[in-house]
């Protein structure tokens, strides 16, 4: 086993990247064993298990088995979408600020600091009431909410590396900015990015499953995990299955992300920071 | 502060708090007035007109030019913007849209104030909670640190810190209320009454907010603790046979405390979130119910207002956590 994986043979880490695997399946491979179409009607509305419905019906009568399995690619996909945009963006400002000693690194981290005092989902809100609930408003929200948190961390660990004599010696030998950023910093901070990767994964499906289940993000008849939790609040009683087993795969999707975010840490001995709830 | 030390006059002793505290209060100051201009951009220079929110899309352009004009939107932006900062100054802030729908004026202020008041009550009943709580479980899992009790609470707090309060709140319901039935899943409380006349009703809303907040408590005030233990004069005072009940809560503890207060003013912060959607979950008559209901149908005014209000919240208790951290901790007194 390489070193990059030496979380996996702790415990936690092992148990935690064993349940992510079998969540992130179920999410894509599940609609290839949906045994009926996500948005079709097939009987009495919120109807316990029965034959034809493992899981029972959903308000509007259709297959929630079905609905659940279609309903995790949106969950992963929106969240991997934008904690991958918020890396992009992040670490551009983060190594441009650490390693520019200049007028630029105090204006980007102010702006840093005037986006982190600011609650995340109002945020999230404040963005929605703008340029009304879609796909590319989340995805790009969110990675704006994570920005700065990335940016932080980048530019913490690229200020500790561009003082070193490797990164003097190609200042030295006139390389160009971005040469230097790209070839001798960026290989050397990839430690601390990688343990905050899987943290802010699990932030990215808090925030995205929050707004979702809020009715601000994804519309109906939309199969998401925290849309159909929130488009089947009162039936509670009737048919239980229909919140809790997207409520227990959002669960097992976070919780496992966290273990293995918790246990990279560990192993790689850095210490995480940044906010984790909405 | 020492005997043998010179002798400073009492005013400038005080001086470097008040100082800080007022550095603090300005910078707050500052931060606020650029996030209302990033909340009026936000919300009203992107593309998304309020008034045929108001109207909807069978308005005739006749129509949609007489709300806009009596919803003050045919005016330039800065003015706009400098009139909704004057009246939020003078504690106007201003009306909402769905009364301009129902063809008059309604007050935002009139709409939401009986429910800040709802919001205060479950944020901090939480709170109360949360501190005792968290100081309990954190120093419990210290003191037993790497056996069973202390694996207990860390696993149990990683896995709830980890779920967004939605879940947590629709787990609690299907325990207490679809399997159980002991207790209502939805908030009903008349608008007037207070909450702590429908106790039944917050019971589940108040352990959702808890869930999520004590778990982050209750890690940071175990590593403090742990830490703490660990130092010289706890040693030293192990040394001189007090009991360990001694040491931990009179010794340890007291230094523990003073990073544990940012880490409770986090949470209370997180809080601010996190209720927006527990209140949605149960239909909880608070700001944030109203908030989310007002960005469903575009209220642009109501939203704009009520974000100031919340992040007005926010940074000031970030500032309150720093001064009392301050307090706390005479070292960072005399320090600049």
């Amino acid at each position: 086993m390489t070193e990059r994986l030496r979380f996996a043979r702790t415990r936690t880490g092992a148990v935690g990247l064993a349940l992510l695997l079998l969540v992130v399946g179920i999410a894509l491979f599940g609609p290839f064993f949906a045994p009926n179409a996500p948005d079709a009607p097939i009987g009495i509305p919120l109807t316990g298990p029965a034959g034809d419905a493992p899981l029972g019906t959903d308000f509007l009568g259709r297959d929630v088995l079905s609905r659940v399995l279609w309903g995790g690619r949106s969950v992963l996909g929106l969240a991997g979408l934008a904690t991958l945009l918020a890396y992009v963006g992040g670490a551009t400002v983060g190594l441009v600020a650490g390693h520019a000693r200049s007028l630029l690194d105090p204006v980007l981290m102010r702006g840093a600091d005037v986006l982190l005092s600011f609650p995340a989902l109002l945020f999230l809100l404040v963005l929605v009431t703008g340029v009304g609930a879609s796909k590319a408003t989340l995805v790009i929200g969110v990675a704006v909410v994570q920005a700065p948190l990335v940016a932080r961390i980048v530019r913490a660990a690229t200020l500790e590396q561009s003082v070193r004599g490797f990164v003097e010696a190609a200042v030295a030998r006139g390389e160009r900015a971005s040469a230097i950023l790209r070839r001798e910093i960026l290989p050397n901070i990839a430690a601390p990015i990688a343990a905050d990767a899987p943290l802010r994964f699990t932030y990215s499906i808090i925030l995205v499953a929050s707004v979702n289940f809020l009715g601000l993000g994804l519309q109906p008849p939309a199969a998401d995990w925290a849309l159909i939790i929130s488009e089947n609040r009162s039936g509670f009683v009737l048919n239980p299955w229909v919140i809790f087993v997207p409520a227990a795969l959002i669960a097992l999707l976070t919780i496992s992300a966290n273990l293995v975010g918790d246990s990279i840490a560990r192993t790689l001995g850095v210490s995480v920071g940044g906010r984790g709830r909405t | 502060m020492s005997e043998l030390a010179a002798p400073v006059p009492a005013a400038r002793r005080r001086r470097p708090l008040l100082r800080f505290a007022a550095r603090r209060v300005a910078a707050a100051i500052a931060t606020l007035f650029v996030v209302s201009i990033l909340v009026f951009a936000g919300t009203e220079v992107l593309p998304g007109d309020a008034a045929s929110a108001v109207l909807g899309k069978t308005a005739t352009p006749d129509q949609l030019a007489e709300m806009q004009h009596l919803m003050g939107l045919d005016r330039p932006a800065p003015t706009r913007y400098l009139d909704w900062l004057g009246g939020l100054l003078t504690g106007d802030l201003g009306n909402s849209a769905s009364g301009f729908a129902q063809g008059g004026t309604t007050p935002i202020w009139g709409q939401i104030k009986g429910k800040i008041g709802n919001s205060l009550t479950l944020a901090a009943i939480t709170t109360l909670l949360m501190i005792p709580l968290s100081l309990l479980f954190g120093v419990l899992a210290a003191v037993h640190a790497g056996r069973p009790v202390d694996h207990a609470v860390s696993i149990a707090s990683v896995a709830i810190i980890s779920l967004p309060e939605f879940i947590i709140g629709s787990l609690l319901i299907l325990l207490f209320f679809a399997w159980l039935d002991v207790l209502p899943p939805v908030s009903l409380i008349p608008p007037g009454d207070s909450p702590l006349g429908h106790s039944k009703a917050l019971v589940l809303p108040v352990l959702t907010l808890l869930g999520a907040s004590l778990a982050a408590s209750i890690r940071m005030v175990r590593a403090g603790m742990i830490e703490a233990l660990r130092t010289d004069y706890v040693q030293m005072a192990r040394l001189n046979g007090f009991r360990e009940r001694v040491v931990v809560w009179r010794y340890a503890l007291r230094n523990a405390l003073a990073p544990s207060v940012q880490v409770f003013a986090q949470n209370v912060q997180y809080l601010v979130g996190g209720i927006v959607v527990t209140e949605y979950l149960f239909n909880y008559p608070g700001l944030g119910k109203e908030l989310v209901d007002a960005v469903a149908i575009r209220d642009v005014r109501e939203v704009q207002s009520v974000a100031i209000l919340v992040a007005a919240v926010y940074i000031g208790l970030n500032i309150l956590a720093d001064l009392l951290v301050v307090l706390l901790v005479p070292k960072l007194r005399t320090q600049e």
